[in-house]
């Protein structure tokens, strides 16, 4: 069993930026990444972020991955391990590995968990059908394999992932049926929904999902309003003849390893589900656990790549590395941090945030 | 209709399953697991987990909040026995 300073699991723009900057106060680090590549969502997120410079605004979500990949390579303290899944946590601070088909255990002095979130599904007559995707997989097949997912989509959702993956479909050729959205107002950013209402896609707030059709793939969907109460209004069915449905109705934080390491959580519905108390360190109530990024709550990557600094510094801290910038460096994150909160569709993640903010400091 | 909705896709559990094992009185997300398998196949209840807490508060007039996950026991995903007697190996 290896003894490491520092375990990062996951290598997405949270995981990415903990490892180097836990690495850059002197902790040896060990990152941990499921799959084969580096840069989680990061690298199919083909449109241009916002924010300030020091979050990249105004690169594109591959391009960022690129710049921490190269960071993260610059930084010979971290120790990268790609096909590495963490599969489990154990009170006398164990974590195991699997990493290709081999089975390895450390013991980490602590954990950074940035393992993201996961897709949330839809219950919906035929939900199974070819043609029925998240909106990572339709992503993926088109930005990081050049594959055209269907040749007419409906979207189900207007959050930002809606509206963003909406105009990549659009981008990439692909005609968009429409958008709908069960909310009674689009959730995403204007300036990603009013592209694609300029190139002529409805926007269907209030509507959802009554079944999808179609025997061996789908050929339609037909949609419903729904009144104030989210039930379905009979006699307002639509039906959009379309061979792809992509579903981006939210995510939930993976925090399996939390609730091993016996985390105090809390359901933030805000948040995306069930999210980990912690302090302003992003330390969890396991003293040894941090956290950053989607698994602390569902946020935006610019967000995650700031909350991977704070606990990436703070956990190195932790462990008595020190740098002369250490103070400096960290009040800088937190204000950067807090002005990527300040916009009005912030609000709800603050609010949400404020359910399991710990007061008590390191 | 609700017989085509499938909440489980790892172990192919439909809709219509699980209020059945509610309306029999299984109310917690533990009960249905044992009962049907619901959550354990790969993607270890990621994916069904959300939708049958809501049924479950549908059924039961508690919150989604309110309805407790199954435990989350190790390991997260599948291993092979054979690297796990392999113990503590190389690459």
């Amino acid at each position: 069993m290896k003894e490491v300073d520092i375990v990062v699991i996951g290598g997405g723009p949270a995981g990415l930026s903990a490892a180097v900057h836990a690495a850059k106060m002197g902790a040896g680090v060990l990152l941990l990444e499921r799959s084969q590549a580096l840069g989680g969502q990061l690298v199919k997120q083909t449109h241009k972020f916002f924010g300030s410079r020091q979050e990249f605004a105004g690169e594109r979500g591959f391009d960022i991955a690129h710049t921490l990949m190269e960071q993260i390579a610059q930084q010979e303290k971290i120790e990268v391990w790609t096909n590495a899944t963490a599969l489990g946590y154990y009170p006398d601070g164990v974590l195991t590995v699997k990493r290709n088909e081999n089975f390895r255990t450390f013991r980490p002095r602590k954990l950074i968990v940035a393992t993201g979130a996961s897709e949330k599904a839809l219950a919906f007559p035929n939900n199974d059908l070819p043609g029925i995707y998240g909106a990572g997989a339709v992503q993926t097949l088109m930005n990081l394999y050049g594959v055209m997912p269907a040749k007419r989509v409906l979207m189900v959702g207007a959050g930002n992932i809606g509206v963003i993956v909406a105009y990549q479909l659009l981008q990439a050729g692909v005609e968009v049926a429409a958008v709908i959205e069960a909310a009674p107002r689009i959730g995403g950013y204007w300036v990603h929904a009013s592209k694609i209402r300029r190139c002529g896609v409805p926007i269907l707030t209030g509507h959802t999902i009554r079944q999808a059709h179609g025997t061996t793939q789908l050929t339609g969907v037909t949609v419903c309003r729904l009144d104030e109460k989210w039930t379905m209004i009979p006699g307002t069915d639509t039906l959009f003849e379309v061979d792809g449905l992509c579903l981006a109705v939210g995510l939930s934080p993976l925090t399996e390893l939390l609730w091993q390491a016996g985390c105090k959580m809390n359901f933030v519905p805000e948040l995306g589900g069930y999210v980990p108390w912690r302090n302003e360190y992003l330390q969890t109530t396991h003293k040894n656990v941090y956290v950053a990024g989607d698994v602390a709550g569902v946020e935006e990557a610019s967000a995650a790549m700031v909350e991977g600094k704070l606990a990436g510094l703070a956990a190195a801290f932790a462990l008595n590395h020190q740098t002369a910038d250490f103070a400096a460096d960290y009040r800088a994150a937190k204000q950067q941090l807090n002005a990527l909160r300040s916009g009005p569709l912030s609000a709800k993640v603050c609010h949400g945030l404020c359910k399991v903010m710990l007061e008590e400091a390191m | 209709m609700s017989d085509d909705i499938i909440v489980c896709r790892c172990e192919d559990i439909k809709l219509s399953e699980i209020r059945g094992h509610i309306e029999q009185g299984a109310h917690t997300t533990e009960e249905i697991k044992r009962r049907c398998r619901c959550g354990m196949g790969p993607c270890q209840g990621r994916t069904c987990m959300p939708i049958v807490a809501q049924e479950l508060s549908k059924a039961t007039g508690k919150s989604v909040g309110e309805i407790q996950l199954p435990t989350f026991r190790q390991p997260t995903a599948a291993i092979k026995l054979g690297a796990l007697t392999g113990g503590d190996g190389d690459d």
